[in-house]
């Protein structure tokens, strides 16, 4: 049996009487690229939230590599092992790209010694250097002193996945990267995370492009309405009776597998 | 140097000084209006320490002791203060000025509404070499993984705290460094004026350090030197450009000029005068014009 990396088991969240996540549970085996997916509404960034702490969950357990993390304050859990990026770009606006890239190395980084050390005066520092070769890795080296707000919308998301990735996570959860990309971008998104899963990391992704979660992923969890409603390989995701429900209702003529929405 | 320019000097190497005491908390978006309260502090800590020693106390560890006793009551109200945001942590760091000025016209032994008399003189040939001391400090503190996480913070916390950042730390770090420079400055005013009375240290004086670093820039550590140098040395060169014109009103009413210049600031500037992107495009240009100088050797040899 192989081990896992997350698991979940019987997670709920209400927001007031709406129950969001209603006893979810499921495993994500080490190394592993699955999929979370659903219709809008379904929960799935809920789920990210849940675990990286954004909101405190009402029952269940979350543990990462065996940790229980259900109660760790969300500054505690990136050392936990886990990292995430986020469906709306939330980088640092004001900060040049290396420096969001050096904010992602943080958790490494929380001694005081580590803390004060002047990365900006030093132009050849460890840090620096180091956070200048991932970029260079994830074939976006050019702009390094730049500031992020005035990169295009492709580079910003591949910026998000280098600045989760250099926390070195065991888990790395990825909301919506390819959304808003065009094909080529999608295409270097995907070159660039199956290059991160050959190192090891296992990856956890919600997305809407089917094609590119069939590219990806060997491992596919479906929410709908709070619930997960399919657990399964890509193969058989688009033959499953209440998945296809959930995209295209309950027509019997209908026999089209669940697409980007 | 003559007598009018040395207090001129002395007057920016002070509002220097305060400035970065209010832009190390407002790097990380905390607007501090109370300024003057940890100025108080400051001044009257450092005068309490030498007197009550009879003078026997080296000013320097004065100064020091005044820095640590300021720094200590930033931290513990710090805790309080950071949990309001925007204009409502205006407000509460402008109440706690005013509780501290309260205290001490209330206070005989601090000479009360009377101002107090301060032994032992430091004059400009200490307070500039201690004003470039903190420029580079605060250079320094800004370069380094705690400034990245303040910078972070300005920008969006929640994100900052799930690449664990500690939010709580690092602000009331930045807040309580801020209220230690504040000190500083403050006991080099009692120190340098030989006298304090606390009607000095009012809220105008607050409102104006704040307004040195919005207006200077909260993105690198170059706005608050460039505001605190343009709102002291604009007024007078205003004046002395006027006065050698022979335009009585103009030097006369050179703040109505000077208004006007900030109104424009802030219509044009609204992030300050020095922002990330400026830096970026003056250092940029500058690296360009280096890399164009060596490729053009590269050719030539």
């Amino acid at each position: 049996m192989t081990k896992n990396v997350l698991e979940i088991s019987g997670m709920h969240k209400s927001f007031g009487g709406l129950k969001v996540i209603d006893d979810v549970s499921f495993n994500v085996s080490h190394g592993s690229r699955t999929a979370l997916i659903g219709p809008n509404g379904a929960g799935k960034t809920t789920v990210f939230n849940l675990l990286t702490g954004v909101y405190a969950i009402d029952s269940g357990v979350i543990t990462v590599d065996g940790e229980d993390i259900t109660h760790v304050l969300p500054k505690d859990r990136v050392t936990a092992g886990m990292s995430r990026s986020f469906q709306n770009i939330r980088l640092m606006p004001h900060l040049s790209t290396v420096e969001n890239v050096i904010l992602g190395q943080h958790a490494r980084a929380r001694k005081l010694s580590s803390l004060m050390f002047p990365l900006g005066l030093l132009p050849k520092n460890d840090w620096r250097l180091s956070a200048e070769e991932a970029l260079d890795n994830a074939g976006i080296g050019t702009y390094p002193g730049e500031i992020v707000a005035n990169l295009p919308y492709g580079v910003q998301k591949r910026i998000e996945v280098v600045r989760a990735l250099v926390s070195q996570p065991k888990l790395l959860l990825l909301d919506e990267p390819a959304a808003g990309l065009n094909e080529v971008e999608t295409n270097q998104l995907q070159e660039l995370l199956e290059q991160v899963s050959d190192q090891g990391v296992t990856i956890l992704v919600v997305e809407h492009d089917m094609q590119f979660v069939r590219n990806l992923c060997d491992h596919i969890v479906v929410l709908n309405f709070g619930r997960k409603i399919f657990e399964g390989t890509p193969e058989t995701v688009h033959q499953d009776p209440a998945v296809l429900e959930a995209y295209l209702g309950t027509d019997d003529e209908v026999s089209e597998a669940p697409h980007a929405s | 140097m003559s007598g009018y320019l040395e207090s001129q000097l002395i007057i920016l190497c002070l509002s220097i000084i305060y400035a970065y005491g209010i832009f190390l908390p407002a790097a990380s978006g905390q607007l501090n209006l109370g300024a003057a309260g940890f100025i108080t502090l400051g001044a009257y800590a450092s005068a309490w320490f030498n007197a009550s020693t009879g003078a026997e106390l080296p000013i320097w560890l004065s100064v020091f002791l005044a820095m640590l006793f300021t720094g200590g009551i930033a931290f513990l109200i710090s805790f309080p203060i950071l949990r309001t945001r925007g204009v409502y942590m205006v407000l509460a760091t402008f109440a706690f000025a005013e509780v501290v000025a309260g205290i001490v016209i209330n206070v005989e032994e601090l000479g009360a509404a009377a101002g107090m008399p301060v032994d032992g003189h430091l004059d400009v040939t200490v307070i500039v070499p201690v004003t470039i001391f903190v420029i580079l400090f605060c250079f320094y503190f800004m370069s380094t993984r705690l400034g990245v996480a303040l910078r972070s913070i300005h920008d969006d916390e929640n994100v900052a705290t799930l690449f664990g950042v500690n939010v709580r730390a690092a602000k009331v770090a930045a807040f309580t460094v801020g209220a230690m420079l504040m000190s500083l400055g403050g006991s080099l005013y009692g120190h340098h004026y030989n006298y304090i009375e606390a009607q000095t240290f009012n809220v105008l004086l607050s409102i104006y350090i704040l307004l040195y670093v919005l207006m200077g820039g909260t993105q690198t550590a170059w706005g608050p030197l460039i505001g605190a140098v343009f709102f002291i040395t604009v007024p007078e060169a205003i004046r002395g450009v006027a006065e050698s014109a022979g335009i009585g009103w103009l030097a006369e009413g050179r703040f109505m000029l000077f208004g006007a210049f900030i109104v424009l600031l802030m219509v044009f500037r609204p992030e300050g005068v020095m922002t990330r992107t400026l830096q970026d495009r003056m250092s940029g240009a500058i690296l360009r014009r280096k890399q164009t100088s060596i490729d053009d050797a590269a050719v030539r040899s």
